[in-house]
């Protein structure tokens, strides 16, 4: 993956014309802030909302959370002054909506470096990702993932307009996301970029919500979309490592030092053989535990 | 520049020569209050030989007892509920009583209009109240009135009472039941409030009683917080208070992520605090964010199986979940802010009214506030020696109010919540626009960014400092970040005319208020 | 440049500005309304007029009803109101 791993729990939907909303978007601790210039924003405002996205980025601090902007679709006049505009702000990931084809992405990188070119930043600098949002950018995901190798982050299942194109409705249990979930995830890790699920518009509906959250979890997504900062805590909660998976990161943490330590080329912990994908996932879980809050300043578990 | 002898106060406020020469106040000087002795005076009674105490009509009682130049009380238990205050105050206008002294324990929006009428017509010309908003005190300070109002904390003034510095020569109180000797309680009738924690004080010191309700019981009505001892006439008239206007604000925490986010790390103070333990003591106030911080810290209690001996205050329903749920041993009520409250008081033995008193002088033999642990407090603005202002607003103007501020700041640990910045407000400046709280008596401030801790509180420091989701930050960083955020703002212009005195929950000295500038 | 159209930009909502330009002919006039009014006043208006000088306008009336929004949310509002007051066929990409 060209793009760094980095914690990914949360992308929070900011809409781009709300002032109120961005300028406080930085103290909710999502991972990732997604600005919408796309659906949230009418269309007599999208010159309005580029501008004020553009202002926030460049001067408001969000702490450490990777900054997204949601451009509006390349089948509309707006795309092209939305990629101008955010590449010469800095935002870190530029998300394509309606993602069908690679092509549709090639010509989104096309419309990036020469932004790039123009405002004298590095080439390459903007990352992107792909909304999916239909039955045929579902069955693309993999070629999709594969596209801008050295710029894509990830891809997301974008659930409201695939719902209609699937001419189904949103269920409680949502099952009818079951095969594009998969497909997206699969691509995902396929290409070796990040999967993100699709926003759970209910935000009173906590017990829902977390459902949906264990799902995708236990299924392997990178994180969750989603559209209220209450529900970044239920996220965060859901990804938080057990106790029992804390303490065997950590004891192969100790192994591979000890290893080193010896000399040996050979990593082992209790007669098992420690390798790459071991130490990944142990890494993974030492990352998600400090940004649960569950280590204290030893490293050590932080019983509730 | 003022061409005015001041002298700096331990707050290193500018206390103007004059006021101190006319009104005899010392300055502030600590929140340590000690060795205080005072002789209590007591009220004028007046054998009472009727039958019974009934008036026919509030006209009729006000004619009989109220002169020129006197001082009258209220209470404020009906909150935006209440209809006594305007009633008495629209017969005492009409009437063309002048040179009043008014002596509430508060003012309530309610009430705003029709004071503020007395005030241009002469009727009243001096003020003393926990707090004011609105037009009221919007007018107070564009220097309507002649002479400073004097604001005092809930405890400030049962003191105050208790030495004669307030000397009530009327107190017209309304109740929800009495019966025709006076016997009343704030718990049952068309309009109750539960606890008549304020009232109390003006029922057993004032020279004349008038208990006014609006739901005659038969005698003897029991259980009776003013009592027929205290009380000279009883009037009957409609409707006393608005039951649907009598609960304060916000019942149900809050949903707003970022007071959520507070009260949660709110709530992670406590319980990485030193007194968080079985037998513990709390007050924290009403409104959705305090509420979200109950919440929360039932959970925490649940959790880690630690009861509280008491919880204090202004009492509401989730307080009194926690009583029923055994998470409470008693609830000791000065106030109640919603039915659920009021009514829990009717039905537990271990619910209890307390007068203002018993809640927060420091000059009587023992308040609660004496033995509280934990509370969480608001701010509108705390400046970076930790001094509290809940008083007057960004633009200077008066629009808030003491309670039991100052009180309840005297706790082991005084947590002020607050957001960092408020629309383009900065809650946390260089110095307040005024001295309510002093900052000796606050130990750590919780913003949604993170907490300050006053440096005084070294123990406080070392167990607070490294708790992950707690990021702590020094209050002088938290005042530059929001300033960052939104600008410098221009400083605020006032004339030389003091139009209020914040006095010290010991009758000291401890900031002015002045006429804005517009 | 002219200002060739009254325009608006921003909302009324809280943390927002509403910014309305409109032709005039003897210079910059600035209406504004806001709770901060003495603490920001002078600030607010600064903004707006540095955004004017940047796209080199001598005659605008403007009307500002802020509702507590910070300089970059000002300077926003008046740079979508001055692109729209004067018909821009791009943004000008030198004063964002």
């Amino acid at each position: 993956m060209a793009v760094a791993e980095r914690l990914r729990r949360t992308m929070m939907f900011v809409p781009g014309n709300n002032p109120a909303m961005i300028k406080d978007a930085g103290i909710f601790e999502a991972d990732s802030i997604m600005f919408d210039l796309e659906d949230a924003v009418s269309l007599a405002e999208k010159d309005a909302a580029r501008v004020l996205v553009y202002e926030a980025v460049k001067n408001i601090d969000f702490g450490g959370a990777e900054l997204v902007v949601r451009i509006n679709g390349l089948d509309t006049p707006f795309w092209q002054k939305d990629v101008r505009a955010m590449v010469k702000a800095g935002i870190e990931v530029i998300r394509a909506p309606k993602v069908e084809t690679a092509a549709m992405m090639e010509e989104l990188e096309v419309e990036i470096e020469k932004a790039e070119k123009e405002f004298g930043i590095e080439v390459g600098t903007t990352h992107v990702m792909a909304a999916l949002e239909s039955a045929l950018g579902v069955m693309n995901a993999l070629e999709i993932a594969r596209s801008c190798p050295e710029r894509m982050m990830g891809i997301a299942l974008s659930g409201m307009d695939y719902r209609v194109d699937m001419k189904t409705k949103s269920y409680p249990d949502e099952g009818e996301l079951y095969f594009a979930r998969n497909m997206v995830l699969h691509a995902a890790r396929a290409a070796g970029v990040a999967a993100f699920d699709t926003v759970f518009g209910n935000v009173d509906d906590e017990e829902g919500f977390v459902k949906g959250v264990e799902l995708i979890h236990q299924l392997g997504f990178d994180g969750k979309s989603v559209i209220n900062p209450r529900q970044i805590p239920l996220v965060n909660k859901v990804y938080a490592p057990t106790k029992k998976e804390v303490v065997h990161a950590q004891q192969v943490m100790e192994a591979i030092e000890e290893a080193k330590q010896k000399g040996s080329g050979v990593i082992s912990l209790n007669g098992q053989m420690v390798d790459r994908p071991i130490v990944l996932q142990a890494e993974r879980v030492l990352m998600l535990a400090k940004a649960a809050n569950v280590l204290d300043e030893g490293g050590n578990y932080i019983e509730k | 520049m003022r061409e005015e002898i001041t002298l700096k106060n331990k707050v290193n406020r500018e206390l103007p020569d004059e006021i101190l020469k006319t009104t005899g106040y010392k300055p502030f000087e600590s929140v340590e209050v000690k060795d205080l002795v005072i002789e209590r005076v007591s009220a004028k009674v007046r054998q009472s030989v009727k039958p019974n105490k009934l008036v026919d009509s509030l006209e009729e009682v006000v004619l009989k007892t109220v002169k020129d130049g006197m001082t009258i009380s209220f209470h404020h238990h009906f909150r935006e509920g209440d209809y006594v205050f305007n009633k008495v105050m629209r017969i005492i206008i009409d009437h063309g009583f002048k040179d009043l002294r008014i002596a509430p324990s508060s003012l309530t929006n309610v009430m705003n209009d029709i004071l503020v009428e007395a005030i241009e017509k002469g009727v009243v010309t001096n003020i003393t109240s926990s707090g004011m908003r609105g037009t009221l005190g919007d007018v107070v300070s564009h220097g309507a009135l002649k002479n400073p109002v004097i604001f005092r904390s809930h405890g400030g003034r049962a003191r105050a009472i208790e030495t004669g510095e307030i000397h009530i020569d009327v107190a017209f109180l309304g109740t929800p039941n009495a019966d025709e000797m006076g016997n009343a309680n704030g718990m049952d009738g068309k309009a109750p409030f539960g606890s008549l924690g304020y009232a109390l004080m003006d029922a057993q010191y004032a020279d004349t009683v008038v208990a006014i309700t609006d739901s005659l019981v038969s005698y003897p009505n029991t259980p009776a917080s003013i009592k027929q001892t205290q009380v000279d006439y009883v009037v009957k008239i409609d409707a006393v208070g608005n039951p649907d206007k009598i609960g304060a604000g916000a019942t149900r925490f809050t949903k707003d992520p970022k007071e959520l986010k507070i009260a949660s790390m709110v709530n992670d103070v406590i319980v990485n605090s030193p007194y968080f333990k079985n037998g513990f003591s709390f007050q924290t106030g009403t409104g959705g964010a305090a509420l979200a911080v109950t919440r929360f810290l039932r959970q925490s209690m649940i959790d880690h199986n630690v009861k509280a001996t008491f919880g204090l205050g202004g009492i509401t329903k989730p307080m009194v979940d926690l009583l029923e749920e055994g998470l409470v041993d008693k609830l000791m009520d000065v106030q109640d802010f919603d039915g659920g409250s009021a009514q829990s008081m009717h039905l537990n033995k271990n619910q209890q009214e307390i007068d203002a008193s018993w809640y927060a002088d420091p000059a009587n033999k023992g308040a609660m506030v004496d033995k509280l642990d934990v509370v969480i407090l608001s701010a509108l603005e705390i400046d970076t020696k930790f001094n509290v202002n809940v008083m007057s607003g960004s633009d200077g103007v008066i629009r808030g109010a003491i309670g039991g501020h100052q009180d309840a700041g005297t706790a082991k640990l005084t947590i002020i919540s607050a957001p960092l910045v408020r629309g383009r407000i900065a809650t946390v400046v260089p110095d307040v626009t005024t001295v309510i709280t002093p900052g000796d008596s606050i130990d750590v401030l919780v913003t949604e960014i993170g907490i300050a801790i006053n440096p005084k509180r070294t123990d406080l420091l070392d167990k607070l400092s490294n708790i992950p989701g707690l990021p702590v930050y020094t209050i002088e960083e938290l005042q530059k970040i929001a300033e960052e955020k939104l600008g410098k703002p221009e400083p605020l212009e006032f004339t030389d005319k003091v139009v209020a005195l914040i006095e010290y929950r010991d009758g000291s000295l401890l900031d002015i208020i002045r006429e804005v500038k517009d | 440049m002219e200002i060739k159209q009254h325009a608006l930009a921003g909302t009324l909502e809280s943390s927002d500005v509403q910014i309305m330009i409109a032709p005039a002919n003897n210079g910059i006039s600035i209406d504004l309304i806001s709770d901060v009014k003495k603490q920001f006043g002078k600030q607010i208006e600064a903004t707006v007029r540095q955004v004017l000088a940047a796209y080199a306008i001598e005659n605008a009336d403007v009307q500002v009803i802020d509702k507590g929004a910070l300089d970059l949310v000002i300077k926003a509002r008046a740079i979508a109101a001055v692109e729209r007051a004067i018909e821009a066929k791009d943004l000008n990409w030198e004063v964002l």
